[in-house]
């Protein structure tokens, strides 16, 4: 180990600020200076803090947030050859990790690797307790494993909130001669990338936390069902998986316990819908995904036929850390009934958009001011969608609403895969309607006719109010359309989309009535009318 | 490509296959990624339905159910617009028209030079530098009309246009 270490943040986020050119110029300055026997330039993934590239100088604790070649120079030849700060550079660690003032305290569980090791080298995964788990669990029972994850409380983190040790636990009472644990990383969700970042900056959690899966049910193949479009964290993933072979966490006879488990990466190709999880299973098969009938749930009748545990990225990665630690440890954290931590992602109109940990039952005011610094550009908050594009809006009246699994059923806000989407008032409530009714429109497989024809009825009547054309009668028709194709659809996603489409005509009617009057206080909605034709192919 | 290629490539991904019929969409994006115009042709896509002994129907309606396969050429270029909520709030419904008036094309469309085809897409996950645009395989994020535009122009100076 070198005196001095730099941590360079190169993740997906941070690469289009130009990351990956900035840590190897400054690798490149390091060699130029002859500064490499005293310092060594890691790349690692950062949490938030999207404005410039994240450089941590340690063991000075210091932050830098870059956005050119020259300021890594900069801080080459004044830090680190002179050792001299430089403070224009300087960043705030509040600013990259939320204010030790701030009243809720993160806690790292899932993310607890991220932007300190480098994802690509499994010792250093190793020298923070990795895989400690696993060997721990193959010395329990599988039963004793899964009697662990049920105590903790661990709930399923994609947005449904199922109990995970319920899951594993029908699943490994199934009799079957094959079991299969499939981790669904088909993040598709509008606003996540949590689970982007945990695989980019963690994969061996999640790997280790699916091999204790399958030790637990009895399965000895695993899938992990990744979008097409996550270049990054499929590089990384097999980069870990390959390793993971190579040092005995994979393959025949784990850790001399008897136990074997393959694990293979599997690229979905551009369909929201194979996110649900009978979708997924098609698409891994090789067909078309669309949602299965459910009963039999997977944990019956899965992959292939046969009993399947599916979980999604965070809930995985929280497995190994309560086998560690117990559940005991676990249920201290959180709320009775939604133990443990949620990753939040804070995106829209912020001044901070980035990822944090929280303890469940945190508030939406507390992630959005105290983490995200608030508002961005002195504007007004108009309202919050959180959840995700299938979760709830809301007015600033339900900003103290504490957030875990009984968030919905309380006070009508909903926790999902943890978006807090945050919306200023330059932006109209009835365009934002008809963008989240546009996306559930693309993305509806057509397998089903209330969803299929009730959100392009849903688009329809939006699309009329936006160029003012809509009438009173349309806006209960749109309200109806919302509760049939709820009531009626398929699978999830037909079943959800009355859920942002009420919450925005409750809290919002208002607006939609100004519509109707020919007026938009945003103004957003007259811009769409001047919007000039475009030549279709 | 040809039969001996397809035959070559289903070796190699056979090495990371744990059950039959779970390497088809893995195939048919290795295959995809060979064309520069971005698609399968249809006798390919019969080539791996043979292949792999299944029928060329299921073929089909794989290639047509997920939005990044085509069964028909596209442009050298896919402009895949994130048009979801949060890239639509910070300045991504600017970034929409701007591209289909630049473009001159609605989603779906090839430019007629071959060079573009514009795309919507779902949410790429890169929220923390909404709005965003992928190109190919190449992301750009924290867009702004005048950035896409040098993007878009840069493009075009590439393949020798004037960049116009």
């Amino acid at each position: 180990m070198t005196p001095i270490t730099v941590l360079i943040s190169v993740d997906s986020n941070s690469i289009l600020l130009g990351a990956r050119e900035f840590a190897n110029y400054m690798k490149d300055l390091i060699k130029e200076f002859n500064l490499d026997p005293i310092v060594t330039v890691l790349e690692t993934v950062s949490l938030g803090s999207y404005n410039g590239v994240v450089i941590h100088v340690l063991p000075d604790d210091v932050y830098y947030s870059v956005k050119s070649k020259e300021q890594v120079r900069k801080i080459v030849e004044e830090h680190l050859l002179k050792g001299r700060q430089v403070w224009d550079l300087m960043v705030n660690k509040e600013l990259i990790r939320p204010a030790e003032k701030f009243e809720v305290k993160e806690v790292r569980i899932v993310t607890r690797n991220i932007g300190v090791i480098d994802p690509r080298n499994i010792e250093e995964y190793i020298a923070r307790d990795g895989y400690f788990a696993l060997s721990k669990a193959l010395q329990m029972k599988p039963d004793e494993v899964i009697e662990e994850i049920k105590k903790s409380g661990l709930r399923g983190r994609g947005g449904a909130g199922f109990p995970t040790g319920l899951k594993w636990e029908f699943t490994a009472k199934a009799k079957a001669d094959q079991k299969y644990i499939v981790c669904n990383a088909d993040e598709g969700e509008p606003g996540t990338f949590k689970d982007r970042l945990i695989m980019e900056g963690d994969p061996h959690t999640v790997i280790e936390g699916m091999i204790i899966a399958g030790y637990a049910v009895g399965a000895t193949k695993g899938y992990i069902y990744i979008r097409g479009e996550y270049y990054n964290s499929v590089e990384n993933l097999r980069k870990a998986i390959q390793d993971a072979y190579e040092y005995g966490f994979l393959g025949e006879n784990i850790l001399g316990s008897g136990f074997s488990f393959d694990l293979t990466v599997r690229l979905g190709a551009g369909a929201y819908i194979c996110g649900e999880e009978t979708a997924l299973l098609e698409s891994i098969e090789g067909k078309s995904g669309r949602p299965r009938l459910k009963p039999p749930y997977p944990p019956q009748v899965g992959l292939f036929g046969k009993p399947t545990v599916i979980n999604n990225v965070e809930t995985i990665a929280n497995v190994p850390q309560i086998i560690l630690n117990g559940a005991d440890w676990y249920k201290s954290i959180g709320t009775p009934n939604s133990p443990g931590t949620k990753v939040f992602c804070l995106v829209g109109d912020v001044n901070r958009r980035g990822m944090v940990e929280l303890p469940m039952g945190v508030t939406v005011r507390q992630v959005l001011y105290g983490f995200g610094g608030g508002v961005r550009g002195g504007r007004e908050l108009k309202m919050v969608q959180t959840g995700g594009l299938a979760g709830t809006f809301i007015g600033l009246d339900k900003l103290d609403t504490p957030l875990d699994y009984d968030s919905m059923k309380n006070h009508g806000v909903s926790l999902g895969s943890g978006v807090i989407l945050a919306i200023d008032d330059s932006h109209c409530v009835v365009d934002i309607a008809l963008n989240v009714m546009e996306f559930f429109r693309h993305e509806s497989c057509g397998k089903c006719t209330p969803c299929r024809e009730g959100t392009r009825i849903a688009c329809e009547i939006l699309e009329r109010m936006t160029k003012f054309e809509g009438t009173a009668e349309d806006l209960d028709y749109l309200r109806k359309i919302a509760e049939v194709t709820a009531d009626t659809s398929f699978c999830g996603l037909g079943q959800s989309i009355n859920v942002p489409l009420l919450s925005l005509i409750d809290n919002f009617r208002e607006e939609f009535l100004e519509h109707i009057e020919k007026t938009c206080r945003a103004n957003v909605c007259k811009a769409v009318l001047k919007k000039p034709k475009v030549q279709t192919k | 490509m040809d039969r001996e290629k397809i035959k070559e490539l289903i070796e190699e991904l056979r090495k990371e296959q744990l059950e039959e019929g779970d390497i088809l969409i893995y195939l048919l994006h290795r295959i995809q990624d060979h064309y520069q115009s971005h698609y399968i042709p249809p006798e390919v896509g019969e080539m791996v339905a043979e292949e792999l002994n299944v029928p060329t129907s299921k073929v089909y309606e794989v290639l047509t159910f997920y939005t990044m396969f085509s069964t028909k050429p596209r442009g050298k270029y896919i402009v895949r617009v994130c048009t979801s909520l949060p890239c639509h709030v910070p300045g991504g419904r600017e970034i929409v028209e701007f591209l289909k008036n630049e473009l001159k094309v609605d989603f779906g469309g090839t430019t007629p030079d071959g060079l573009f085809t514009l795309e919507e897409t779902g949410c790429l996950g890169l929220c923390g530098v909404a709005p965003v645009v992928m190109i190919n395989d190449q992301y750009y994020g924290d867009l702004t009309i005048e950035k896409m535009k040098e993007i878009i122009e840069s493009l075009r100076k590439l393949e020798g246009g004037d960049g116009k």
